[in-house]
């Protein structure tokens, strides 16, 4: 092996898709973007503060906030490859062929699948977690402050990864979960499938370290007085969801483990000769694979709970059965996943046992629709921009609901598994569920974070742009796999399906202006936001913690741990008329900023790349580098301070003044 | 504007556009499709309420009606609690119940006893066996009782149980007619199984509803439903238009290419289909169910990682296959009853 082969590997020339017009053009409109954004950030002189501030920060709302960006960014990238489909859907129909060839359809399915689960919802809400969970329960921080940067940047690093393959070599071909023997060394040679196992493999860590933070946080961190039974739903559902993290995603890593050895090292695990078995790794792939949609999925369960509750001006209905029926999907998530492939030839028994399984998991999800709708009744329903996703989401995730039981049931999944029934279903529940809860909750809490409110008028384009663009986009899908269309098809002979396909491209047309409309908003937010001001730092007369703080929280969060006496705490406090501390403040222990979590995931973004490309020079020495520099970080002591008690009467004061203004 | 729309769909779908799956012409799809009817109508018992009420609520109780009560601390009732539990546990029993016997009585693997709801199976009717195999990217069908084989398309009688057996040579694909019975993954090494019955002559579509690469889209064939009389002149067109098929035309057969024509077999090797679902169509390939012997008495040792084999340079160019990937196999080893061969001269020679 000479030297060039060491450090380069198979990276060559022609790794980089000069033949692909429509990559050569994104290439070059990312390129001229990126200078302009750091000649922008030169311009301004913020690569000091955003280093300082922001990428070494171990603030978990800083965290949060950056987790929420990489989301929104990466959205941008999935939805353009949705609308790809979309527009090569609704136009191959006979002898056009349409505009992308099927080795690129592939990679864009493939992407598509990926980026939005893993490097969009994921990121969404682990950041949403990140950045409430602690202010709930009344915590300063989570447990572990740098583990939580570190967690974030090796997200990132699997999204800069992923973001690789498109200007250098290809992505996967192989479907958002790789089956093989589609993904092995024989059918899939190129570095598609290495780029998708080394990003997951990347971000999958910090995912997992980021769920072991969070429940350690909200087992050993809450403010005296919360009791388990006391803690807010969003905090109950993040808990189950980072239990469900930190189960699930060793079974992700081992199994794409063995993958990469099939492909490396040439071992036989999942392969169709020499003893490999495919529908191990399909077993094992679902098993983490449905369990990370309650993953998904519960937190903003949790978010519509605090919301219907916030805006109904009412207690939550039925806490304890919302929180049993939380705990009760946690565990039957687990008993589940073989409904994803009743149609692999399991006996009649086995499938019986996963589908009853699964329609039993509507029974809580049921009790929880019902617990909302129990909670608007009587209620004084202030419609405000985060309600109105909620009671969208309310009459779109039964549907989803629905068709989700119809997909259990074994002998009615063999007519409609695969088809496009199954892709309206899951994107009803995740776009109908996941994506109206996260924008239910980015506008719910962004006036905490940054201290002014989003703008309502853009806020409503967005939302009714979303909702409509949402049933014209997957009710056709639902029909057309009633017409017995299967899934991930470049191209159809049949001229009658096309209408449904083009009604399905409008729809993601008008989804495209409710994305439009949600960045407009961000910018008239920032322009008005003087407008938008609030000070009192409970913009939506709220009932939990965070709003007991000031917008945005002072990075301790809360001068003094508060004492909970209720479910509801703030709300308790403001109808006994709590009174605020204004003296006798302490000194508070904070964590110190680090670069240890963007250099070692930096190294590892090396690694990762290195693997992918057979460069093993690099890939030795990136690893190295990765436990070297893990190691020598643990010798830093330098790792905490105090903020001074007077520093923290100053910033209390001036809350004081504010508040003062505001009741004028 | 969302029930409209939802509404205005679901009328759409029922104003009889080509929605097969809904509409079906075999009596396993047809019982499938009940199935579907039954269930929503279930769930709309509680579905519908939820939406009338999610409505009305956000209505009835708008900040702006000063006239509707207002209740805010009221967050508890024992008597709602115990309907909204039990209503759709009862319905989720229900439709366990109905979920536990269909899944048996549409068990793939479960021979058929009816040939639609009127009629059941006649004694001694025996089914027409056909042996599938999806390559890259086309479906073979072999049908042993007559000796021939098609390329992306397929035939049966009316009214005839069907009991396919499917496998795959490479990736796995589903085998899919959704107007004949639901689908089934064929995966290479592997048997699965499917019994249906067709009881409408026509044209129907099949396909592949498992993606399984570059070709996946063209992936596709015609299924015909045919009386008696038609069935056997079609057996009598594939026998007059066919070639032979066999170990050597099927690897040539096998190497991957989309959008194939539709082609016939007339004289097919009766042991083709068993060595393609052992793996060892090539001659001096083990086959899976020897290498599971062997296995099974505690497998080769360290011997067993060297003995392996390919097809020689010779045997590739003749067949073509110079430009795909070599495959790595288990040797064949001699036995007295199943000698292996060095290359397909060989094996082809006269004996």
């Amino acid at each position: 092996m000479d030297l060039k082969t060491l450090l380069l590997g198979r990276l060559g020339w022609d790794a980089i898709p000069f033949h692909e017009p429509i990559l050569v053009i994104t290439f070059v409109a990312v390129a001229l973007g990126g200078v302009a954004l750091l000649a922008a950030i030169s311009y301004y002189r913020l690569w000091g503060t955003l280093w300082r501030e922001w990428f070494t920060s171990i603030d978990h709302k800083k965290i949060g906030i950056m987790y929420m960006v990489l989301g929104i960014i990466m959205l941008l990238r999935g939805f353009s490859d949705a609308i790809m489909m979309r527009i090569q859907q609704a136009i191959a129909f006979g002898d056009a062929a349409g505009y992308l060839p099927p080795h690129h359809y592939d990679q864009i399915f493939t992407a598509h699948g990926v980026i939005m689960i893993f490097f969009v919802a994921m990121p969404l809400v682990t950041g949403l977690m990140n950045y409430v969970v602690p202010l709930q329960i009344g915590a300063r921080d989570v447990a572990f402050p740098f583990l939580n940067n570190f967690s974030f940047w090796m997200t990132a690093s699997g999204a800069v990864l992923t973001m690789a393959s498109l200007f250098i070599g290809e992505y996967s071909t192989a479907g958002w979960l790789a089956y093989p023997p589609l993904s092995g060394i024989q059918h899939s040679p190129s570095v598609g499938v290495d780029y998708y196992i080394w990003a997951l493999q990347i971000a999958g860590i910090g995912t997992t370290l980021s769920g072991i933070n969070l429940i350690v946080t909200i087992i050993k961190m809450r403010a005296p007085g919360m009791k388990m039974m006391r803690m807010p739903v969003f905090t109950w559902t993040s808990l189950c969801t980072n239990v469900l993290i930190v189960a699930t995603f060793p079974v992700l890593t081992a199994v794409l483990a063995l993958l990469a050895m099939d492909r490396y090292v040439g071992t036989n695990f999942f392969t169709n000769d020499l003893g490999g078995n495919p529908m191990m790794y399909v077993n094992l792939i679902w098993i983490w694979g449905h369990p990370e949609v309650y993953i998904l999925i519960l937190p903003l369960f949790g978010v519509f709970s605090e919301i219907v509750a916030t805006y109904c001006g009412k207690r939550l209905f039925g806490y304890t059965s919302m929180v049993y029926a939380t705990v009760v999907i946690t565990v039957l998530s687990y008993l589940v996943w073989l409904h994803h492939f009743f149609t692999m030839g399991s006996g009649a028994s086995v499938n019986s046992f996963f589908g009853i399984a699964t329609m039993v998991i509507s029974i809580p999800t049921g009790a929880k629709v019902f617990n909302w709708l129990f909670t608007m009744y009587r209620g004084r329903i202030r419609f405000e921009v985060p309600m109105m996703w909620t009671v969208a989401f309310m009459l779109t995730f039964v549907i989803g609901g629905m068709t989700g039981v119809m997909l259990a049931i074994p002998a009615a999944d063999f007519v409609l598994h695969n088809s496009l029934f199954l892709i309206a279903h899951f994107h009803n529940v995740i776009i109908g569920g996941v994506v109206f809860g996260l924008f239910a909750a980015m506008t719910y809490w962004f006036p905490k974070a940054f201290g002014y409110r989003l703008d309502p008028f853009w806020g409503k384009c967005s939302f009714w742009c979303w909702v409509v663009g949402f049933y014209l986009a997957f009710m056709p899908l639902y029909v057309l796999g009633f017409m017995g269309v299967t899934r991930r098809l470049s191209h159809f002979d049949d001229p009658s399906l096309q209408i449904w396909f083009q009604i399905a491209a409008l729809g993601a047309f008008i989804i495209a202006l409710g994305i439009a409309s949600f960045l407009i908003q961000l910018v008239v937010s920032y322009r008005r936001r003087d407008q938008l001001r609030d000070v009192s730092g409970d913009p939506w007369n709220g009932r939990t913690l965070e709003w007991s703080t000031s917008s945005p929280p002072p990075d301790y969060n809360f001068a003094f741990t508060p004492m909970v006496h209720d479910s509801d705490a703030w709300w308790q406090m403001k109808q006994h008329g709590a009174p605020r501390p204004t003296d006798g403040f302490l000194p508070i222990h904070m964590p110190r900023n680090t670069g240890a979590g963007i250099i070692l995931a930096g190294l590892c973004t090396v690694l990762g790349f290195a693997l992918i490309w057979h460069m093993w020079l690099p890939a030795g020495l990136s690893f190295a580098a990765v436990v070297g520099g893990a190691i020598y970080h643990t010798f830093n002591y330098d790792r905490d301070y105090h903020i001074p008690a007077d520093q923290v009467a100053l910033v209390e004061a001036e809350r004081s003044r504010q508040l003062a203004t505001n009741h004028v | 504007m969302l029930r409209f729309l939802s509404l205005l769909s679901v009328a759409i779908l029922l104003s009889g556009c080509k929605a097969v799956v809904l509409s079906p012409s075999g009596d396993i799809a047809m019982q499938q499709r009940d199935l579907i009817y039954i269930s929503v109508a279930l769930m709309l018992i509680v579905i519908v309420p939820v939406m009338i009420l999610t409505v009305f609520f956000a209505w009835r109780y708008r900040a702006s009606n000063a006239r509707a009560d207002y209740a805010p601390d009221w967050n508890h009732s024992t008597l709602i609690e115990l309907v909204v539990w039990s209503v759709p546990l009862l319905i989720i029993i229900a439709l366990g119940a109905i979920t536990w016997v269909s899944t048996h009585k549409l068990d793939p693997y479960r021979p058929l006893d009816r040939i639609d709801a009127q009629r059941a199976v006649a004694a001694g009717q025996k089914p027409l066996v056909v042996q599938v195999v999806a390559l890259d990217w086309k479906w073979l069908f072999m049908y042993p009782e007559y000796g021939i084989a098609t390329v992306n398309e397929l035939a049966a009688p009316v009214d005839r149980p069907i009991t396919f057996h499917l496998t795959s040579s490479s990736v796995m694909n589903s085998f899919f007619i959704p107007a004949l019975a639901g689908q089934v993954y064929t995966m290479a090494g592997m048997q699965t199984t499917l019994h249906a019955v067709i009881n409408k002559a026509g044209t129907y579509k099949g396909f592949s509803s498992n993606y399984s690469g570059a070709g996946f889209s063209g992936m596709h064939f015609q299924f015909h439903g045919m009386d008696d009389a038609a069935f056997g002149k079609w057996v009598a067109g594939v026998r007059r238009g066919g070639q032979a098929l066999n170990r050597a035309s099927y690897l040539k057969l096998e190497a991957p290419s989309a959008y194939e024509p539709v082609h016939y077999y007339n004289d097919v090797a009766p042991d083709l289909y068993d060595a393609i679902l052992n793996r060892c169509v090539e001659p001096n390939r083990m086959c899976m169910r020897n290498i599971m012997a062997i296995d099974k008495q505690g497998g080769l040792g360290l011997p067993g990682l060297v003995y392996m084999a390919t097809l020689d340079a010779a045997t590739r160019a003749d067949l073509g296959l110079e430009k795909l990937r070599d495959r790595v196999y288990v040797s064949a080893m001699c036995t007295a009853r199943d000698p292996a061969f060095p290359s397909l001269k060989l094996m082809n020679a006269p004996q």
